[in-house]
């Protein structure tokens, strides 16, 4: 094994894979890297990308209508509801129309951001940044079974991973964990602080009628940051932390809650971070050791600060960071090389990026890692350099019978980052079908003998140079090209 | 992974929109009568034509073919036999039929102008008409469409090609229409053979492909003859799951449906006049076999598949001719992994109806050592251009001032072999 900087592994391994001709003017291949990093963010703007406040204004008016009875929102009341004169049916009747409208609305939204980060990944000329971008959104996961965040899920990319993935981990963390999506998805806007004011009247209410739901705590957000955004399961913290964090934020809160949308109801827009002192537990809190005796929002924000700068978070980003670009158990040097240039830099992520690229580690000539399924598309379109389909479903439909549709990681620990979560039988044999049938669609309008070196440069083996020579026509060899061991892998 | 799954497959992609891979755009304007009918049929990746068309009279074979020889007729496994020299694979039972019929005309030692051994510039010239690789962007039946004569008339467009790709030999300015199969591009199996070859030094990749195929292969079987229709002996798969005991066309749903619709152009009195479609699969540089095994399924499927098209073309037959090509032949000795590696001189195939066949046209030059060219290939001793001239001339009524010049370029020298149309 040896380590050498070269351009197919600049292109490839830090990458979403060579376009052809693009090896040839890559210089250095360190500096290449590190000019991605320079600019402004890698913000995605499009006509038909929404802003999480226009999602969530759309699904509010939705949900006002039917609640008003307006539209066409009588009929279906009439069909649900066997007696509208009946306040609870018809009260539950408005919540099922609802649920049923809400999915149908989001749908379309979440395909325009799927099909359009795809697009954008195929495209870049930033491709090592867009693989920083994905990396985040993927630490920072929702998944859109929740329907709450179906609609959101690109949002939460475009507007808290972007404009930070060029710069400090703790500005990201803050965007991530007050943007709606996350909010929603780990359930925080109904995370009520037991001695709030809201909880008090709640339980003098209570003592009158015992039938009444206790109003509580839930820890979901506080503990998937600690466990998966910041210290890592192994970080240290207790049950006590998660508790005490949990109050920490509870009232941090968006404008309309899920399925009680309504633009009027307290003057904040839809979607919008907002602070709900009514439901915020008073008083100081401990998290991990340290006494937090802040008022409202400030208190949160200065435990998440707090959080960001832990020599734990940095070791355990430092890990995440590494097995993804260079080995699912990456090398213990390069793991404290990034956490110590985390620390010193306070949590600046260009430099990290730079002690990453600096990382002779990095450049081993035997790749480690198995492409993702999102990882392995992109390089077939970016290769063979043709678009993805005009239509936002049919751009991301391969996805789903690769196994990984986009924004579903299904946990909010997101898509696993090792090999062995990607390189089973039907995994590798439906790549092998994917690129067969580009290879069949595209023809024998590429060479595929000129393509191969002009993707994977010096690391084209001898053998898959002789399996692509060899091939019986030019559908064959670009099938060969494009499903070869040093293809599949970075 | 079950051709239902596939079909599944693609649509879930997307690959089947925009036209890509599921087009079936022909249209058909005036209805004039049209006789003549040309096929033309490729065969991709060099078919071995000492076993195609067996010399089992030439001294030399046996000695060459050891194992791989096609025993002489009436043994078993033995050739079918077309003249003293010459038989027909046993596979190959509808083609004898035909032959028997004087439907079938057997081409051997035939070839290019090529003589390198790449599969992609072979089948380039062999498409462009010319003389040398990747000179032309335009093929010799595209610009034969465009010096048809009126006598031979057709709809709209003169040609249609089947397949995912308008092949090289259909491609120029005259308008072709083409047409996909609706099934999924299938992985042929010797695609996935050379991708396991590959992967042999990728013990982990090599290991994943034979679980996935096992799998894959369990499926297919589960699904049963649904799915086939009316292949008769080809809808026959094997139980193994390796891909290397797995010669078994996994393309033959395709195939059919491709022989089924240029058929059904064909037999319009508005269709086109030529059709044009591929077949890979045919570089056996390993484990051939004989009499049987892995190029002896392969040629069943491909007869079968022409027997389709005669039984679907109906009357259309009798103004039919069926030209069967390769890029160039393979060695005439066995090599080391009990295959044949590139070569040279190869055998082509004319039927139909319209043939002039029940003959073997060959100027044959021998396997001795002291013939063969450079001392391992079959020696081509005719022209390719000249049965394409032929057949050009004489079934579509192409001038032979166009064929010298426009057709197939400065071949003047390159005579048209005549008489192989009947008259």
């Amino acid at each position: 094994m040896t380590t050498k900087a070269t351009a197919a592994i600049a292109a490839n391994r830090f990458g979403l894979g060579a376009r052809p001709g693009e090896l040839a003017k890559i210089g250095s291949p360190s500096d290449w890297l590190k000019q991605q990093l320079q600019g402004a963010p890698p913000l995605l703007v499009a006509a038909d990308l929404k802003s999480a406040v226009q999602v969530m204004e759309g699904a509010a008016e939705i949900a006002a209508n039917v609640r008003e009875l307006g539209g066409d929102g009588r009929e279906d009341l009439k069909k649900i509801a066997a007696d509208e004169t009946d306040p609870v049916a018809a009260q539950q009747a408005r919540q099922q129309i609802i649920a049923n409208r809400l999915p149908k609305y989001f749908l379309p939204i979440y395909q325009a951001d799927a099909a359009a980060r795809l697009r954008n990944a195929v495209a870049t000329d930033r491709p090592f940044v867009e693989r920083l971008v994905h990396f985040w959104s993927n630490h920072f996961a929702v998944s859109v079974d929740k329907v709450a965040v179906l609609g959101l899920a690109g949002c939460l990319e475009r507007e808290a991973i972007r404009p930070h993935v060029l710069g400090n981990f703790a500005d990201m963390l803050l965007a991530v964990e007050k943007h709606p999506a996350m909010l929603q998805f780990l359930d925080n806007q109904l995370s009520i602080g037991p001695n709030s004011p809201t909880a008090r009247l709640a339980k003098q209410r209570q003592a009158a009628n015992p039938q009444r739901r206790q109003l509580g705590l839930n820890e979901n957000l506080a503990r998937e940051i600690l466990e998966l955004h910041t210290l890592g399961v192994d970080g240290g913290y207790t049950q006590t932390d998660v508790t005490n964090f949990a109050k920490v934020i509870t009232g941090w809160s968006l404008g309309g809650g899920p399925y009680q949308l309504n633009r009027q109801s307290d003057g904040v827009r839809p979607g919008a971070f907002v602070f709900r002192a009514a439901i915020h537990e008073p008083g100081a809190q401990t998290v991990f050791k340290k006494r937090y005796a802040q008022d409202g929002v400030q208190q949160g924000e200065a435990v998440l600060r707090d959080l960001a700068l832990a020599p734990q978070t940095a070791r355990h980003l430092a890990v995440k960071l590494a097995r993804h670009f260079i080995a699912d158990d990456p090398p213990a040097a390069v793991v404290e090389r990034l956490t110590q240039t985390y620390l010193k830099s306070g949590g600046n992520l260009p430099a990290v990026y730079a002690a990453l690229i600096d990382s002779p580690e990095a450049w081993s000539d035997e790749p480690a890692k198995f492409k993702t399924p999102t990882d392995y598309l992109v390089s077939l379109h970016r290769g063979l350099a043709i678009p993805l389909p005009a239509q936002a479903p049919q751009a991301i439909a391969s996805l789903n019978v690769l196994g990984q549709q986009q924004f579903r990681p299904g946990s909010p620990a997101g898509w696993p980052d090792r090999s062995a979560d990607w390189d089973g039988p039907a995994a590798v044999l439906k790549r092998i079908e994917l690129a067969n049938s580009l290879a069949q669609r595209l023809g024998n309008s590429r060479d595929a003998r000129a393509l191969s070196s002009q993707l994977l440069g010096d690391t084209l083996t001898e053998a898959t140079r002789m399996s692509v020579d060899r091939a019986e026509s030019g559908m064959q060899a670009l099938t060969l090209l494009l499903t070869a061991p040093e293809f599949m892998r970075r | 992974m079950t051709s239902l799954d596939r079909r599944h497959f693609i649509k879930q992609c997307g690959l089947g929109g925009a036209g890509a891979l599921i087009t079936a755009r022909y249209a058909f304007a005036g209805v004039e009568r049209t006789d003549r009918r040309f096929v033309c049929v490729i065969l991709r990746g060099a078919l071995d034509g000492l076993a195609a068309v067996p010399p089992h009279g030439d001294p030399d074979y046996v000695r060459l073919r050891r194992e791989l020889a096609i025993a002489a007729p009436g043994q078993t496994d033995g050739a079918l036999p077309l003249d003293r020299t010459f038989g027909l694979h046993p596979a190959l039972g509808f083609m004898h039929e035909s032959y028997l019929a004087k439907e079938l005309l057997v081409l051997h030692a035939v070839a290019s102008p090529y003589r390198e051994r790449s599969h992609f510039d072979g089948q380039d010239v062999l498409e462009n008409g010319t003389t040398v690789a990747h000179s032309s962007q335009t093929g010799w039946l595209n610009r034969a469409l465009g010096v048809l004569p009126k006598s031979t008339t057709h709809g709209r467009e003169a040609g249609v090609a089947l397949g995912q790709n308008v092949p090289l030999v259909m491609r120029g300015p005259a308008a072709v229409a083409s047409w996909a199969p609706s099934t999924l591009p299938n992985l042929s199996d010797d695609t996935m053979q050379r991708i396991a070859d590959r992967y042999a030094s990728d013990p982990f990749l090599g290991a994943r492909l034979a679980d996935a195929l096992a799998t894959d292969a369990i499926a297919t079987e589960a699904q049963g003859d649904e799915d086939m229709g009316d292949m008769g002996d080809m809808k026959k798969r094997p139980a193994s799951a390796s891909v290397k005991s797995n010669p078994a066309p996994r393309t033959n749903a395709a195939y059919v449906e491709t022989v089924r619709t240029a058929a059904g152009f064909l037999k319009r009195d508005d269709g086109p006049a030529v059709a044009v479609f591929d077949t890979s699969g045919w570089d056996t540089h390993a484990n051939e076999g004989g009499g049987q095994g892995q190029l002896a399924t392969r040629l069943g499927a491909l007869d079968g598949a022409l027997r389709i098209l005669r039984e679907q073309l109906g009357t259309t037959w009798q103004q039919t001719a069926v030209l069967v090509v390769t890029e160039f032949g393979r060695t005439a000795a066995t090599n080391g992994t009990r295959g044949t590696d590139h070569g040279t001189g190869a055998a082509a195939f004319l039927l139909g109806g319209a043939v002039a066949g029940g003959r073997v046209v060959a100027d044959w030059p021998g396997l001795s050592a002291a013939s063969l060219h450079e001392g391992r290939d079959l020696r081509p001793t005719t022209d390719l251009r000249s049965v394409m001239k032929g057949v050009l001339a004489d079934h579509l009524g192409i001038a032979s001032g166009a064929l010298d010049s426009e057709v197939f370029p400065q071949s003047g020298s390159v005579k048209a072999l005549r008489g192989l149309i009947r008259a």
